[in-house]
């Protein structure tokens, strides 16, 4: 690699165009390929996944205890498996307790259930500070806890990959599978958020 | 073919300070921002592929970025900037043809460097993904106490550095798995079990830290028992 970063600040846009053409004339890389692989996890994978999971283990008993005891395997019942989700393990959020899901060493996250991670998951200052100070990381993003409330935070670090079973929200009661699909949010299956009805 | 380079630490965030405030959700963002985010993303993908390597010589890739290349152009920057050391470690380009092409791509007319003769890793991985079926015995059991080691050895690393030296209580025994010290050099997969560690976050941090608990996981190989 380059040490001197002056020499080679190209745009990265050009940058990623340059060495896309070079591996595609040498035959190395099929754009066809490549635009699989985004259509993917822009139309297919993403948090719509892990919505049907929550609102599935919301409504039917022994399948949440299924997915509590084994999140690979329940979630490989609707489906869910794949690259970033070879071990799955579900954590549920409670009255008194609060997990959040970090990577602080890349961004790793579980692409089967939730797609691609988000800008915030990503950014240097979630990944820096929710390991040490979590209530006043998750305040700033908008969810204060109480002081009652045990935070358990999980931090990515080997390839098993936490999933978050937020709470079911008191005025949901009532509402069908399919529609707490649509009130399950990516951010409170990660941890930042909580379920509104 | 690279040798074992010492990570530069760029990527080892976890307790850092100066990083400023939490960023706010956006729940309506698209998955890729811009175009080239999902062109990055797919070349990386297919650049381990392409070098022979794995994805964690890939994470190793990204770790020895300085912290400009790291930083500067985002998560998928990274990312492009990880998989070009891949293809030049295994002589896929060479380096300073991506910065030519650029060049010619914008008018220039500059020569561009051939391309050189492959060198992948030699190595096969015995299974697909990260997870193995091992014959040894766990060497910790849940509720055991144990400290994560303190380890500056060069090379790749999950081992954060802010749970080094501290004592937790292991909370779940994890699938075994390969390790990524060595597999991202192509040395060995030593698999081996991982375990799930919870912390208190006054051992962590000390007394005036929040309190809360981390969990995270180690592979056996950065454990001891803490007497």
């Amino acid at each position: 690699m380059s040490t001197d970063v002056s020499a080679d600040r190209i745009p990265i846009k050009l940058r990623a165009e340059a060495l896309e053409q070079l591996l595609v004339e040498r035959g190395l890389v099929d754009p066809n390929v490549m635009d699989s692989f985004i259509k993917t996890y822009e139309k297919d994978v993403g948090p719509l996944n892990g919505a049907k999971v929550v609102a599935k283990a919301w409504t039917d008993p022994e399948f949440k205890a299924r997915l509590l005891e084994n999140g690979t395997t329940a979630v490989a019942e609707l489906g869910f498996k794949g690259p970033q989700g070879e071990h799955i393990v579900v954590v549920e959020n409670t009255d008194t307790v609060h997990n959040v899901v970090v990577c602080t060493l890349c961004s790793c996250y579980p692409w089967p259930l939730l797609g691609l991670p988000p800008t915030w998951y990503k950014d240097p200052a979630y990944r820096a500070r929710v390991v040490k100070e979590p209530r006043t990381v998750l305040a700033e993003m908008g969810l204060t806890l109480p002081e009652s409330t045990e935070v358990t935070v999980w931090d990515s670090s080997s390839e098993v990959r936490f999933f978050v079973l937020p709470q079911r929200p008191a005025a949901s009661e009532g509402m069908s599978e399919e529609e707490l699909v649509a009130i399950v949010s990516r951010d409170a299956m990660v941890g930042v958020a909580v379920v509104g009805a | 073919m690279t040798g074992i380079q010492a990570a530069s630490g760029v990527a080892d965030l976890g307790g850092a300070e100066g990083w400023g405030v939490a960023p706010l959700l956006d729940p309506a963002e698209p998955v890729f921002k811009e175009e080239w985010e999902g062109r990055a993303f797919a070349l990386s993908l297919l650049s381990m592929r392409i070098s022979g390597t794995n994805l964690d010589a890939f994470r190793h890739a990204m770790n020895r970025l300085d912290s400009e290349h790291y930083f500067d152009d985002g998560y998928y920057g990274r990312w492009l900037y990880g998989a070009e050391n891949l293809l030049m470690d295994s002589d896929i380009i060479a380096p300073g043809a991506v910065e030519a092409r650029a060049a010619n791509m914008t008018g220039g007319h500059v020569d561009e460097p051939p391309a050189p003769e492959p060198h992948k890793p030699e190595y096969a991985p015995t299974a697909g993904g990260s997870i193995r079926v091992i014959e040894a015995p766990q060497r910790f059991q849940v509720g055991q106490q144990v400290r994560a080691k303190v380890m500056q050895a060069p090379g790749h690393t999950r081992l954060q550095k802010y749970t080094q030296g501290h004592v937790g209580v292991v909370a779940i025994v994890e699938p075994a798995q390969i390790l990524p010290d060595t597999h991202a050099h192509f040395i060995a997969e030593n698999a081996q079990w991982v375990y799930t560690v919870s912390f208190d976050s006054k051992e962590l941090f000390g007394p005036a830290a929040e309190r809360f608990t981390l969990n995270t996981d180690l592979y056996e190989d950065y454990m001891e028992e803490a007497s």
